[in-house]
């Protein structure tokens, strides 16, 4: 059946596919491993001619970094706070839409709708809410003109204002605002996935369930969460994969300053460190922490498969 | 606990407004059942005998009707206040449990004072595996069962809560041939040893017959006949009953009654005192035939299979509804191989006539 | 075995039960209804906010006590964010961008999904697994060395750069393959056996029989070109190629502090009204693309 002619075809039939591939996916996975690998390599030094030796030393001074740890931090805190909260909110919402008949299609469409928007257009709106508009960190003398929509719904309910993302914000009140849109930004995808794994579940469990007299939140926890096990493991992989990749979320809200107007930097993240060290030539660098953090998702990755081997029982 | 059912009726909604009617899938059910018996629910699909056991196990609401279990009625009860155990066709097993988290489900729901402490739901649980034999499998997860094993854990998980109900929803559909006959008589065995009232569903009219106490014949949501299984078989009431019971089935004919006495191929094959002269319907167990040279029933002969011991002789007539008729005789009759036709005299208790109209039996007087 | 219960239920009064029961139904009801209608307003509060802030006037946007409808309706915010960020430009920009790259990765996604699903070829299989491999690696990889290719090619600043490194995705070559083997083989030698050219099948059989996953794919591709923020800030910022997303960002810097948000908010409902229509018609094809995928754009 293989014969010479059909071989020949296949290959020109995939030949754009392959061509395109072998340069922006191929050669650059060698390329950077190479790169992360020549200690201090710069790439408009290396057109001049500039040699380097090979060892470890991006690596370590990467890890040695004070700024490259802040940014470590930042993603790792952003994703221990997100997933958990998104996928926990995201499961109450997909069960709830789950049990109920009338408006389930329009309230399905409605929790969709943040994952058709731009994270950086939409994230200007969620800093326009939580900005204070005058100011906030002068002198007493001066005014606010408007506090911002959080901040007079938290003052509606007895709160006091907080300085959220503006001059003199706290690290605290920066990472909040970056979690609550993170997860408002999450929420599709995982309502989605888990509601489309509830809805293959099938129902004769629940009539089981129902015949035994099973309460509500043991139905949830004993049947729905284990049947619904390998749906939470993927939500859970994937959203640990983007939080490790987060970026463009904190620029929607702080722009490319990437933190409060005091204190620039303060937000980046691991993929922001690789594009600075990148926009400054430093290739080697920038090479090093991307393999740390393909590293990083890699472990997350398989921790995850892991721990869902024991707990995916089926 | 006895069971009775008063003038139940279910009504599915169309599903589409325009193009659907609304479905009656039970149209005023009576029934009594008695208490510590086995009925078992007969009918083809669609008959609604799955939506009836679907209304007595609280899962699906009567659209009219009472449900009462002994005194009591539950009609308005949901499921878990009934007190019902049900094994679901496909078992329903819960997948990622192993068998005996399956078994001890449905106690650690108990609150209240049917709470019981550990121990005690663990010497329920193995009580009930024993009881059904499946005691040694108790560390496996569902997945790791034949269908036959699958099947006496669902019987398990449904008996641990000491049910006032058993019901069972087509139990042995999903078995083949071999398992299906040793976890029937393991249903009635285990039926038996607990007294509990149990109602079961089949579209299998030979499971029906054997271990019930009593059969409901059902067709279309209605009725046909209730009673013990040889009652039915022996004196059905119209020919669609007559039809369903029996392997091989009945043999119908078209006839006519004239002068008392009953015609098939214009052939008087039988007196029928006291019925009037109309067009009917003859139906003929297998058995009711008695080879007979000189019987007024004359077929044409096909084919002779050997079944050891008893023969089952292949014949047609122009006559017959079916595409052949089956009779079953006595091996010890030898029958000339090469012949062109067969005569048979019939036996008249085998014999049944019906309206051609209304298909009801019109009842003779058997001498 | 079936007694014990017997008593105990016979005590309850039946209609006791069913009406608390039915109580609990109710409440249960209730308590999923008000989580679920609170949340939609949680989700849609932004959107809510967005728009009614863009037809505000400043003045009124500045109000301490805030307004939740505007009392006079600023449609001049928008004319003003159109010019104001050059909208009309990045959206000629961005169409071109996502138009020329939706269809030649379609063409390019189907021929090499046609040849792994239909064609017999040494190494199949092998080339298959590895192409599904680099799908784990994240992209902030390939970018640092692809960065300096285009440097050396001389591509900075140009569309080509935002559109030829993106045009294989192996996530849609394996979707469509996945749906092209869906298809049964003996169409193909039935084709084979009337003289139809592989492309002519291509065309006119396979194409059309794909058609629902096809339409994911443009639709996925179109939102990412949309929602493309890294890369073109990287390789291509200049006025004549920008994208609307890098537009938008530079044209409004600030972020925090005393900014004139009601333009800002026009500016943005400009730039999300494209994606709100896509996704009101064709919401199916958009739920059944990701639902497989969970990649953004």
């Amino acid at each position: 059946m293989v014969d010479s002619k059909q071989q020949w075809k296949a290959w020109l039939y995939l030949a754009p596919a392959i061509v395109l591939l072998l340069v922006f996916t191929v050669w650059p996975i060698i390329n950077t491993i190479r790169m992360a690998f020549l200690e201090g390599y710069r790439g408009l030094e290396a057109v001049g001619g500039v040699s380097y030796s090979f060892g470890f030393g991006n690596f370590t001074k990467v890890i040695h970094y004070h700024k490259f740890i802040n940014c470590l931090k930042t993603t790792i805190l952003l994703c221990v706070l997100t997933v958990p909260i998104s996928t926990f909110l995201a499961l109450l919402i997909a069960v709830a839409l789950n049990n109920i008949k009338f408006l389930q299609k329009g309230l399905q469409t409605i929790f969709f709708l943040p994952y058709v928007t731009n994270s950086i257009a939409i994230g200007m709106v969620f800093a326009a809410m939580f900005n204070i508009v005058g100011s906030f960190y002068g002198t007493e003398n001066e005014l606010i003109a408007t506090a911002g929509i959080i901040n007079n719904i938290i003052e509606f309910f007895g709160g006091k204002p907080v300085n959220w993302i503006n001059y003199g914000s706290s690290y605290t009140a920066n990472i909040v605002v970056m979690t609550v849109y993170i997860v408002w930004n999450a929420l599709p995808f995982k309502i989605l996935i888990l509601l489309g794994g509830l809805q293959s579940i099938n129902t004769q469990y629940y009539d089981a369930a129902k015949i035994d007299g099973t309460p509500r939140r043991r139905v949830f926890s004993r049947i729905t969460v284990p049947l619904l096990s390998p749906m939470l493991a993927y939500v859970i992989i994937t959203g640990f994969i983007s939080g490790f990749k987060e970026y463009s979320s904190i620029v929607g809200i702080f722009g490319e300053g990437m933190g409060p107007a005091d204190d620039p930097g303060r937000l980046n993240t691991m993929v922001g460190f690789i594009y600075d060290a990148l926009s400054t030539n430093s290739q080697g660098r920038a090479s090093a922490a991307a393999l740390i953090l393909f590293g990083i998702i890699l472990v997350v990755t398989l921790i995850n498969t892991q721990v869902g081997k024991k707990r995916i029982h089926y | 606990m006895k069971i009775v059912l008063e003038n139940l009726t279910k009504v599915f909604p169309a599903r589409n407004k325009k193009l659907d009617k609304e479905v009656i899938a039970v149209n005023n059910f009576n029934l009594e059942i008695p208490d510590g018996k086995l009925i078992g629910l007969l009918g083809p699909s669609g008959c609604g005998k799955s939506t009836t056991l679907y209304m007595i196990s609280g899962l699906q609401k009567p659209t009219s009707g009472k449900i009462f279990f002994g005194d009591n009625d539950v009609t308005e009860l949901s499921t878990e206040n009934r007190g019902v155990g049900l094994v679901f066709q496909n078992y329903a097993l819960y997948p990622h449990m192993t068998v005996k988290q399956n078994i001890l489900f449905p106690l650690q729901n108990l609150k209240g004072k049917d709470k019981l402490t550990k121990d005690q739901m663990l010497e329920r649980a193995v009580y009930a595996a024993k009881l059904v034999q499946i005691d040694d499998l108790m560390e496996r997860k569902p997945s790791e069962l034949s269908g036959g094993q699958q099947q006496r854990v669902a019987i398990a998980r449904a008996l641990v809560k000491m049910p006032r109900v058993l019901l069972l929803d087509e139990p042995l559909s999903n078995l083949d041939a071999r398992l299906r006959l040793q976890t029937r008589e393991e249903i009635r065995r285990i039926q038996k040893k607990t007294g509990i009232t149990t109602v079961f569903v089949t579209h299998d009219q030979e499971e029906a017959m054997s271990i019930s106490d009593m059969i409901v014949v059902m067709k279309l949501g209605v009725i046909q006949q209730v009673g013990k299984p040889q009652d039915v078989y022996d004196d059905p009431v119209n020919l669609f009953v007559a039809k369903f019971l029996g392997t091989p089935p009945i043999n119908v004919f078209e006839g006519k009654v004239q002068g008392e006495k009953l015609y098939i191929d214009n052939n008087a094959v039988l007196d029928v005192k006291g019925v009037s002269d109309q067009a009917v319907l003859v139906g003929i167990r297998p058995e009711g035939f008695v080879l007979d040279e000189n019987g007024p029933m004359q077929c044409h002969l096909n084919n002779v299979e050997v079944m050891g011991r008893d023969v089952s002789i292949v014949s047609t007539s122009d006559a017959s509804l079916n595409p052949v008729i089956r009779s079953i005789i006595n091996a010890d009759n030898k029958i000339a191989i090469g012949r062109e036709t067969i005569n048979f005299s019939l036996k008249p208790h085998k014999v049944f006539i019906f309206n051609r109209e209304t298909e009801n039996r019109v009842y003779f007087e058997v001498k | 075995m079936s007694e014990t219960n017997n008593g105990v239920m016979q005590e309850k009064n039946m209609r006791a039960v069913a009406v608390r029961q039915k109580i609990g139904k109710y409440t249960v009801k209730f308590f999923l209804y008000a989580f679920l209608l609170t949340m939609a307003l949680i989700v849609l509060f932004p959107f809510y906010w967005m728009i009614i802030s863009s037809l505000k006037t400043l003045a009124e946007y500045r109000l301490s006590v805030p307004t939740f409808w505007p009392k006079t309706i600023m449609l001049s915010n928008y004319a003003e964010a159109f010019t104001a960020a050059n909208l009309g430009r990045l959206f000629m920009n961005t169409l071109y961008v996502g138009v020329v790259s939706t269809l030649l990765s379609l063409v390019i996604t189907v021929l090499s999904a046609f040849a792994f699903a239909r064609l017999e070829f040494k190494g199949r299989e092998t080339v298959f697994a590895l192409l599904l491999a680099t799908m784990m690696i994240p992209g902030e990889l390939f970018t640092i060395t692809n960065y300096s290719t285009i440097t050396h090619l001389g591509w900075m600043n140009t569309f080509t750069v935002l559109i030829v490194p993106f045009l294989v995705s192996v996530f849609y070559i394996f979707l469509l393959r996945q749906n092209f083997m869906q298809i049964p083989n003996e169409l193909y030698l039935a084709a084979k056996v009337d003289g139809t050219s592989d492309l002519k099948y291509l065309w006119k059989v396979m194409v059309p029989l794909s058609m629902p996953t096809l339409i994911s794919i443009t639709i996925l591709k179109m939102m990412g070109a949309w929602n493309s923020y890294i890369w073109p800030r990287l390789v291509a910022n200049d006025a004549a190629h920008q994208m609307i997303t890098n537009g938008l960002r530079n044209a409004f810097t600030e972020t925090t502090g005393d900014v004139n948000y009601p333009v800002q908010m026009a500016a943005v409902s400009i730039v999300s009204a494209p994606l709100f229509l896509v996704f009101v018609f064709l919401r199916k094809y958009i739920m059944a693309g990701v639902s497989r995928s969970g990649i953004k754009g």
